[in-house]
């Protein structure tokens, strides 16, 4: 009983953390309708700026993750600016293309700077272990900082897109880009900011993810979890908020006790087979508006 | 000027001259990952390479000149590296570093008739059906089957838990046989668990270990992963005795790792940086002169180091010159290393016909972040 409460809870740590990764994708996609590739490496990249920050310049943790965040906006605008807007008009293939392009980029650019040798990251929040059941249960304060990250992240981004000027043009751009400019919306402008905030999302993912489950910064660290975050994303239903919150736990869930009770090997096939399963029978994942296509 | 030319002119003449009258040096082809995700390895071969490199042209006698060449380990880069060695004038191959284009290449070779030893290429397919391609490093079954032993012999631990990486074939391989030897002598396998390279989560692993109640945990992984498992270990409180092999070399190394996660942890490796033998104090010293930031040696390093000596030492021996050819080379090489006995950093060591080397490797204790031979 304690062995499964104990992966229970890892499962929702290592879920919330895929939840804040799928949150970034989700805006994104739901707003511009592209697949913002890359969204995986800014991970990686806010993850060595609070690396950076934290061993290199002895600043404390928070200073670091406000660094990582203004950085990770910063370059999110860029990426949005120089290689996605001059795509916006052409096929959403060629920005598909341009996304993995971006993403090979960020990997290739981090290895000449901070190498390919593992650098350990500090946790950025450890205030010791919550030991209950005499000790027997563990929950370190990164996992239910992960937890309590992700709900304030999924709370407030509910309450920016339907109560705030701003969200609600996301989403009347959301829904139809064409009828929203119509209505004086800058289109662009609130494509910017959606990558603004998804990468602001990210910097704070990549110091998470590298607090609670995997420490050792790599460039390659965030496509693994970039592409199980898409996953979730996808099995909550893209575009939806709270679709990515749920999808990102149950994938976190699911893949923990895959592997505590099934087999370490399958683990990720148990995972990418309940994501078909439930494509096959909610085409839209579990929270997403089933569009239909006027032709 | 026209003075300044001419007296150029001459200089140039007489350098020239003093080149025709030296003996060519002996062209000795590195080829590894110098940059990309693998860069680590490919770079402390090189560097070990070269310090060989400079102590043998210090002595004087036979020059030794490298060709270094990138191959970011990717066979079809490395298969145009090695081509362009032939292009330089190469006689042989220290090389490939890493095991994927080594296989490439060293089939090519095979035809060429290049002779390649590889300093830590461990796959048995490298050496396999290739008379002419030798390895310095252990092959991996062997980091199996030493360990499984060893555990058995001296009582290390009763109930044995495995983690490996099932992405990986050089983990795969061990796993396998430590398997197979562990049941032939009767060592008891409570847990068996993998990962995949990049997974995000390392704790359910090391907890079915310890609620199948292991007391020690058999790592036959990269060092990387590895000290997300001995993090997680610590994480719930558990503390079994974690055994690992040549991969867990360079744990120490690792930018702002707590090196208390790793005290108590045992490592089989042929080579120690921490070694107070004259010979490796000497090697380390020269090394970290010449390395990125001044980074320790690691096998890979003193195993390309071993390399540029027994091609060297083979070479002397079989009275090859910088103006044999590679394919003449190649033959009395062959010769050579049939019959050779070589003593090196990593050990004495013997091949056998397949071109797998025979020596034997140490077992280590990490204590107060260094590595303390095992029993001592």
């Amino acid at each position: 009983m304690v062995a499964f409460l104990r992966y229970l809870i890892n499962g929702i740590s290592l879920g919330s953390v895929y939840a804040i990764i799928a949150l970034g994708y989700s805006m994104v996609y739901g707003i511009a309708k592209m697949l913002n590739f890359a969204h995986g490496d800014i991970i990686m990249v806010g993850a060595y700026i609070v690396f950076c920050v934290m061993v290199y310049l002895s600043m404390p943790p928070f200073l670091a993750v406000l660094a990582a965040i203004v950085v990770c906006t910063l370059l999110g605008i860029a990426i949005e600016r120089l290689a996605y807007k001059p795509l916006r008009q052409s096929a959403s293939l060629a920005v598909l293309i341009t996304a993995i392009g971006v993403s090979y980029f960020l990997q290739n650019a981090a290895m000449l700077i901070w190498g390919s040798n593992p650098k350990v990251f500090s946790s950025v929040f450890n205030v010791g272990n919550l030991r209950m059941l005499n000790g027997e249960l563990v929950i370190s304060s990164e996992a239910l900082l992960t937890i309590a990250a992700n709900i304030i992240i999924m709370i407030g981004l509910t309450q920016f897109t339907s109560r705030t000027k701003m969200g609600k043009a996301m989403r009347a751009v959301s829904e139809d880009k064409g009828a929203a400019e119509l209505m004086g919306i800058n289109v662009n402008r609130t494509i910017s900011l959606t990558f603004a905030i998804g990468s602001a999302l990210a910097a704070i993912a990549g110091a998470l993810l590298c607090s609670t489950t995997n420490p050792n910064l790599v460039p390659t660290t965030g496509s693994m979890p970039g592409i199980k975050a898409f996953t979730a994303a996808v099995f909550g239903g893209i575009g939806s908020i709270p679709g990515a919150f749920i999808g990102g736990l149950l994938l976190g869930v699911i893949e923990i006790m895959a592997k505590a009770y099934i087999s370490t090997e399958l683990s990720d096939a148990i995972v990418f087979a309940v994501l078909i399963i439930v494509l096959l029978f909610k085409p839209a994942g579990l929270l997403g508006k089933p569009v239909r296509e006027k032709v | 000027m026209k003075k300044l030319f001419a007296v150029l002119m001459v200089a140039v003449m007489l350098m020239s001259c003093a080149a025709v009258l030296a003996e060519a040096p002996l062209k000795i082809a590195v080829i590894g990952p110098f940059t990309g995700g693998a860069d680590i390895y490919g770079k402390a071969c090189k560097w070990g390479a070269e310090v060989a490199r400079d102590e043998i042209n210090a002595k004087g006698g036979l020059q030794i000149e490298l060709i270094e060449l990138d191959d970011v380990h990717d066979p079809e880069t490395s298969i145009n590296a090695y081509f362009t060695a032939i292009d330089q004038g190469a006689q042989m191959i220290d090389g490939t570093t890493t095991t994927g284009p080594c296989l490439a290449v060293s089939a090519q070779a095979f035809e060429d008739r290049m002779f390649m030893l590889t300093p830590s290429a461990s796959n048995d397919g490298v050496v396999a059906d290739k008379d002419n391609m030798y390895q310095v490093c252990f092959q991996d079954p062997q980091m199996g089957i030493i360990p499984a032993d060893m555990i058995k012999e001296n009582g290390m631990g009763t109930k044995v838990a495995i983690i490996y990486n099932v992405s990986d074939d050089y983990s795969t391989t061990i796993y396998q046989s430590f398997k197979a030897e562990a049941a032939k002598i009767g060592l008891e396998i409570v847990s068996e668990t993998s990962f995949i390279e990049g997974d995000a989560d390392y704790s359910t692993q090391v907890l079915k270990a310890k609620e199948a109640g292991a007391d020690l945990v058999f790592l036959p992984i990269y060092y990387g992963p590895a000290s997300l498992i001995l993090r997680a270990a610590k994480d719930i409180g558990y503390a079994p005795v974690f055994f690992g092999v040549d991969g867990m070399d360079g744990i120490l190394t690792l930018e702002n790792f707590d090196t208390s996660l790793a005290e108590g942890v045992i490592l089989l490796t042929p080579f120690s940086a921490y070694d107070t033998d004259e010979a490796v104090v000497n090697f380390v010293q020269k090394y970290t002169a010449i390395s990125e930031n001044g980074v320790l040696p690691n096998q890979f390093a003193a195993d390309s180091y071993d390399a540029i000596y027994a091609l060297y030492q083979a070479s002397v021996n079989a009275g090859i010159t910088g103006e044999t050819s590679y394919q003449d080379a190649c033959e009395l090489l062959i010769k050579q290393f049939a019959e050779m006995e070589f003593s090196g950093l990593t050990g004495t060591m013997r091949w056998d016909e397949t071109g797998a080397v025979n020596k034997l490797p140490a077992a280590y204790v990490i204590k107060d972040g260094s590595y303390v031979p095992y029993g001592n």
